[in-house]
């Protein structure tokens, strides 16, 4: 049986939760109870229920933004295989167009964060469009490395390929791709080593001083489409580090699955044990996972 | 395969000996470099190590991971400098310029024929890319710690390549390269630490000021 439809169906779904998961497990760590695991959910329900409200030095550019954003994630999502499986879009070549909706969707946020004329937000899109600037060649050399380590440039093939041959006489070049790709993994989705997410002091915040004017539906698609986000890049490591080991479709989709779960707990204490890094140490982490995949890259071009 | 791993952390460790501004984390990284190139002789044999690799392994490991370490931190610690503050080129540029050099080094061992005894390619662009890391930090930074450290990196380099090319290396040449840079090392920190007293620094570029 084909379960090619299954992993962007639980992507669409569960995607919310990895943050409840994030947050409870820091919740665990300083003594709390904690939110709900649900709470996501609750808070996206309750932005699409209330109306929008737009400034009026704000353009189309502002209202379309996040409808960019949120497409461009759910393209995204449809590119990246799970557990095994073939992704619902496949082909040679697609590590590009993987590459391609992430620029376009971290592009849109900026666009129509710079609409709104706020000088507040301008600094996030700075901020944004710089760290953004330094994690891209971490995620492409990784890609990169990757597609020359597996011989296959279409995402699904190429996490098809590997098995736990790759992990049993460990290989290097994915280890290190492995780690530039969690570094990538921590900034793209604004956590904390990078930034901080439940932060709203203005010296500190990248993402969310970039969405500070959106109200209602507006923010529940960007919310959603960082939501997305996460489990794009998520599914994408977890496919790395976890291949495909069973013949049992479901089975292999079932392990991806808690793999992820395991990767939003791991973030969860990575949050937990780290504090945020100075915004100048920022660019060095990156330059740091660029080298690293630069260095898996060049061990598979010997 | 595990001679693989050592040789991909060596050049890791090259790579941090670049990003990283602070002459202890140097220090001890240049120490770890020295206990993982001691495992590259017991490694890189086939078969059962024998008396000449356990020897070099041994003799390596105490003086480039452990006594070079210790003087050297007692020398940073006299003279009260524990960080780079004005390289020459800066961090990110030298990491840049250092992955650069890595992709020279894989080019240059492809060129060149590996010979029989050698375990893997990797080994020669390991080497290669000791030697360029080794003359960067000579050139590019101001304390004179960091030459020091240079001059390490570029031995761990020398020994390195005389491990991939000659494969079983000659005892005694490798034991009186060993002895050479013990001397060597010891009198540059003995050196740093005069010349820190009597100019209260130890920077490089200040050094041509004299003039008398």
């Amino acid at each position: 049986m084909n379960f090619n439809w299954l992993p962007p169906l639980l992507g669409l779904v569960l995607a919310p939760l990895l943050l409840g998961v994030i947050n409870r497990t820091k919740a665990f760590f300083a003594g709390r109870k904690g939110q709900p695991l649900l709470q996501s959910y609750f808070d996206l329900a309750r932005l699409l229920r209330k109306g929008a409200v737009y400034s009026s030095t704000t353009s189309w550019v502002f209202r379309l933004g996040p409808l960019i954003g949120l497409a461009a994630m759910f393209t995204a999502l449809q590119l990246v295989p799970m557990g095994g499986q073939k992704s619902l879009l496949h082909f040679t070549g697609d590590v590009v167009l993987f590459c391609g909706l992430l620029a376009l969707g971290r592009f849109a946020t900026i666009i129509a964060a710079l609409d709104t004329g706020s000088s507040f937000e301008g600094m996030g899109a700075s901020r944004e469009a710089f760290f953004g600037a330094l994690a891209e060649p971490a995620l492409y050399l990784s890609l990169a490395a990757l597609v020359r380590h597996t011989g296959w440039s279409e995402l699904s093939a190429s996490l098809g390929v590997l098995s736990e041959r790759n992990w049993v006489d460990v290989d290097p070049s994915l280890v290190l791709v492995t780690v530039a790709l969690l570094a990538v993994f921590l900034v793209e989705n604004c956590r904390i080593p990078v930034d901080d997410p439940n932060t709203h002091l203005e010296l500190t915040m990248i993402h969310e001083v970039m969405v500070l004017d959106y109200s209602g539906p507006d923010f529940a698609f960007i919310l959603y489409g960082a939501a997305l986000k996460m489990w794009i890049l998520g599914s994408l490591l977890i496919g790395i580090v976890l291949p495909a080991l069973s013949s049992s479709a479901a089975l292999n989709v079932g392990f991806s699955l808690l793999g992820v779960l395991g990767l939003a707990v791991l973030v969860g204490i990575i949050e937990s044990v780290m504090a945020r890094l100075r915004m100048i140490v920022v660019p060095q982490l990156l330059v740091v996972a660029s080298a690293l995949a630069a260095t898996a890259l060049l061990l598979g071009v010997r | 395969m595990k001679l693989e791993w050592l040789l991909v952390l060596l050049v890791l460790s090259n790579l941090r000996l670049l990003a990283s501004g602070r002459l202890g984390a140097k220090i001890r990284t240049v120490a770890a470099q020295g206990i993982l190139l001691g495992l590259v002789p017991l490694l890189g044999s086939s078969g059962h190590p024998g008396v000449h690799a356990i020897a070099i392994a041994t003799a390596g490991i105490v003086i480039k991971g452990f006594f070079f370490p210790w003087l050297l931190l007692r020398a940073v610690r006299e003279t009260r400098i524990n960080r780079e503050v004005q390289p020459y080129v800066g961090y990110l540029a030298s990491v840049m310029i250092g992955l650069a050099g890595l992709a020279g080094a894989f080019l240059l061992s492809r060129q060149l024929t590996p010979l029989p005894g050698a375990a893997t390619s990797l080994l020669v662009t390991a080497a290669l890319f000791s030697l360029f890391t080794g003359l960067f930090l000579i050139v590019s930074r101001k304390r004179a710690i960091n030459q020091v450290l240079g001059f390490l990196v570029l031995e761990n380099g020398v020994f390195l390549f005389g491990a991939g090319a000659m494969g079983e290396m000659s005892l005694l040449v490798e034991l009186g390269i060993l002895l050479d840079i013990l001397v060597a090392v010891f009198v540059m920190g003995i050196t740093l630490f005069h010349i820190n007293r009597e100019f209260d620094h130890i920077e490089t570029n200040r050094l041509a000021d004299l003039k008398d």
